[in-house]
């Protein structure tokens, strides 16, 4: 594990305390953000998302499965990250480990309570056969910010997602559609990350940040300015009246992102 | 497995309208990560690969090292979204053993003895499959060692050739890798030839062995051109800059 | 082969003979040849041949100045990161403090940076640094950022003449480890300069004339503070 060293510490603490961070931006601004649609042919569907030097893969890949038994009227979302050794010297070789499972629990959530992908329209026969929606989410450049990258790439590459009917065609029931046919979804939530660094919230940390931070904050809020899922991480704490300041700061960048969003989706 | 397609024509046309001894089209940039030591992007027909190289720096645990030279550990990976049909994630029987012979192949031209009680770490990602992602995954490792400034005998390459239809070809394809009558990717370090990577299956008799190895060490020769402009795109401005 | 000339050169590419010319750094022989082994600039001069890397670890050589972040503190050394593909030790003899029995954490621990002198490099890359040397200190304050080692020269300029620049306009204290580490001491307006400068000199393509430039760009930024 990299060393951090003290000095760099004190000066992000100190530079905070004048209202300055280290790359100049403002408290609440994000990093540039660039979104690319469709970079994986073998994927239904796919995007690459890049939050300053962070960058994420997230490919979709579905199938034809079996519902859950206490849902049988819904299709299946099914959300994996690995942090790759790739992406950073810290990332090791080997099953996910609990960082890895909660970046992908945190999407799985934004994805799913939010019902941006309508799962009773994935049900093909009740209780039999439903389609599977496999989101698998790569780290290819960790620079901080895991949690915004990897929940907009899987927005992303959900709203350019195919569902391949051709290729499972024998598998079909009759009456069912054979050709491939856009994934229908639903206006999707932004998620914002935060963190809190002594009594200083930053949106958008980047690794610098995220590694000397007290606590983290993620809020997806919707287009109606609703709060669809929240993830309160690290030992530190928050105070309700900083929650309420995050909360508020997601709604501004979220209707920001979620325009970026539609734009390279095509929406 | 055999089929009916006929993957070439009696006037030597392959499915994707090459030549016998055509390569799919090739496309490659230097450094494109900013955390890793060094890294390469690689597309290759279908086929994009990414590998981040970082190292060298001290083996851990400690009874990995070599108290005589660097340890050389690739990992090949294929992403869950990467084939037809998900794959799992994680390392199965087919990656390790790819990850083994490409982590000797690369062994054999790092300047190992530079380093001793090190590793080098490469990470071979395959993003989207479509035959001969090993060969694409080495070829670009070996663009990835040199933009993280590993001192090396000589960049590595890989390619493949195989047989179709009866005949001799060059760099199989999707269809022509699930059809084929056999497959010989190699790798060479192309400034001696030495052979550091070969793997075959299928049927070849010895002469056309002969004839798919000399193709595709030309293949090789081709590749390492690319490999070589790609790095010289990237560093020609930066060679300039150099200290007065 | 002209020696002004920035030629690029990449491994197994071949410079030279054993007969002609002589191999120094980042070059190997083999058969009476001499090849680069990495990626790099060639630097011909008279019949020597050497690479001037463009990338790559920090490759220690005794008494380079370099910044080190201490990893642990054990009871009678060290273990120090210089940025090299080992740590490097810090033994307790080293340092211009006395120190008792398992004192060490008392004096640095983990996280603290300090700008040491490598001492020692054995044949299996064992490293030792001393802070020995009245140049030498713990340094407190401040910013540190990462540079590519390989340009340490274009950032301190011929003769220092660059950083000398760099810390008159900023007014900040600086010291540049040849491990690729900068330390920067000063107020924040100046530290960012510092930093615009560092910026400026990594991206720039042509070196011609490049610290008169930098200064021209600092000139510019300290008009309205006077």
């Amino acid at each position: 594990m990299t060393v951090v060293p003290s000095i760099k510490r004190d000066y992000i603490t100190k530079l905070a305390s004048e209202g300055k961070r280290i790359d100049g931006r403002s408290f609440n601004q994000y990093r540039p953000i660039e979104i690319k649609t469709k970079v994986v042919n073998k994927a239904e569907g796919s995007a690459r998302v890049k939050i300053g030097k962070t960058q994420v893969l997230v490919g979709i890949k579905m199938s034809l499965g079996e519902p859950f038994a206490d849902s049988p009227n819904m299709g299946v979302l099914s959300t994996a990250a690995e942090l790759i050794p790739l992406a950073s010297p810290d990332f090791e070789a080997g099953p996910p480990r609990e960082d890895a499972i909660e970046l992908a629990r945190v999407v799985d959530r934004g994805v799913r309570e939010s019902e941006v992908v309508d799962v009773e329209k994935l049900v093909i026969t009740p209780g039999e056969k439903v389609w599977i929606v496999f989101i698998d989410i790569h780290i290819l450049d960790y620079d901080g910010n895991l949690f915004d990258a990897a929940s907009l790439g899987a927005l992303a590459a959900l709203s350019t997602t195919v569902v391949p009917a051709k290729r499972f065609e024998a598998e079909l029931p009759e009456g069912y559609p054979k050709e491939d046919y856009p994934l229908p979804m639903a206006e999707p939530p932004i998620s914002c990350t935060t963190v809190k660094i002594n009594d200083y919230v930053l949106f958008d940390p980047c690794f610098d940040e995220e590694i000397i931070a007290d606590a983290r904050l993620t809020v997806a809020t919707d287009n109606h300015g609703d709060i669809r899922a929240m993830q309160k991480g690290l030992s530190g704490s928050f105070t309700q009246e900083e929650i309420q300041k995050v909360i508020k700061g997601a709604l501004d960048n979220g209707q920001e992102i979620r325009k970026q969003l539609n734009h390279s989706t095509g929406k | 497995m055999k089929s009916d397609i006929e993957l070439i024509n009696s006037e030597g046309k392959r499915l994707d309208g090459r030549g016998p001894e055509d390569l799919r089209k090739i496309k490659i940039e230097a450094g494109v990560l900013h955390r890793a030591d060094g890294s390469c992007y690689l597309e290759w027909g279908g086929n994009k690969v990414l590998v981040a190289v970082y190292g060298p720096r001290e083996a851990l645990p400690r009874h990995t090292q070599n108290p005589l030279r660097a340890i050389v550990q690739a990992r090949y990976n294929m992403a869950a979204f990467s084939v037809e049909d998900r794959k799992r994630p994680g390392p199965d029987r087919r990656s390790v053993e790819i990850s083994k012979v490409i982590s000797e192949a690369l062994e054999k031209v790092i300047l190992v003895e530079q380093f001793p009680r090190a590793t080098v770490n490469v990470n071979i990602e395959v993003l989207d499959a479509e035959a001969g992602t090993r060969c694409a995954g080495l070829t670009a490792a070996g663009v990835a060692l040199v933009d993280a400034g590993i001192p090396l005998r000589d960049i590595p390459v890989a390619c493949a050739a195989g047989k179709i239809g009866g005949k001799v070809v060059l760099d199989l394809g999707k269809e022509e890798d699930n059809f084929g009558d056999a497959d010989l990717p190699i790798a060479i370090a192309p400034r001696t030839g030495e052979v550091l990577l070969l793997q075959m299956d299928g049927h070849f008799t010895f002469d056309e062995f002969n004839h798919a190895f000399d193709l595709a060490v030309k293949g090789c020769h081709t590749v390492s051109e690319l490999q070589k402009e790609a790095i010289i795109t990237k560093y020609q401005t930066v060679a300039e800059e150099v200290q007065e | 082969m002209p020696t002004k000339e920035r030629q690029i050169v990449i491994p197994g590419q071949m410079l030279g003979t054993t007969s002609a010319n002589r191999a120094g750094r980042g070059t190997f022989i083999e058969k009476g040849k001499i090849y680069a082994e990495r990626l790099g600039v060639l630097n011909m001069q008279d019949k020597f041949i050497h690479i001037i890397a463009l990338k790559g670890r920090y490759d220690p050589v005794v008494g380079d100045m370099v910044i080190g972040v201490v990893e642990e503190a054990a009871t009678s050394n060290w273990m120090v990161d210089i940025n090299a593909p080992y740590p490097a030790l810090l033994h307790v003899n080293e340092v211009p403090w006395e120190i008792e029995f398992a004192d060490t954490e008392k004096y640095l621990n983990t996280g603290d940076t300090i700008l040491a002198k490598v001492l020692s490099v054995d044949e299996s890359k064992k490293l030792q640094v001393t802070l020995n040397d009245r140049n030498l200190f713990k340094l407190k304050g401040g910013h540190i950022i990462e540079f590519e080692p390989s340009l340490y020269r274009r950032i301190i300029g011929k003769k220092f003449s660059m950083i000398e620049i760099i810390q008159k306009y900023s007014r900040c204290r600086i010291k540049v480890g040849k491990n690729g580490r900068i330390w920067i001491d000063g107020e924040a307006d100046g530290i960012e300069k510092v930093l615009q400068a560092i910026a400026t000199i990594e991206s720039e393509a042509i070196s011609y004339g490049l610290t008169s430039r930098i200064e021209g760009l600092l000139k510019k930024d300290t008009k309205d503070v006077r």
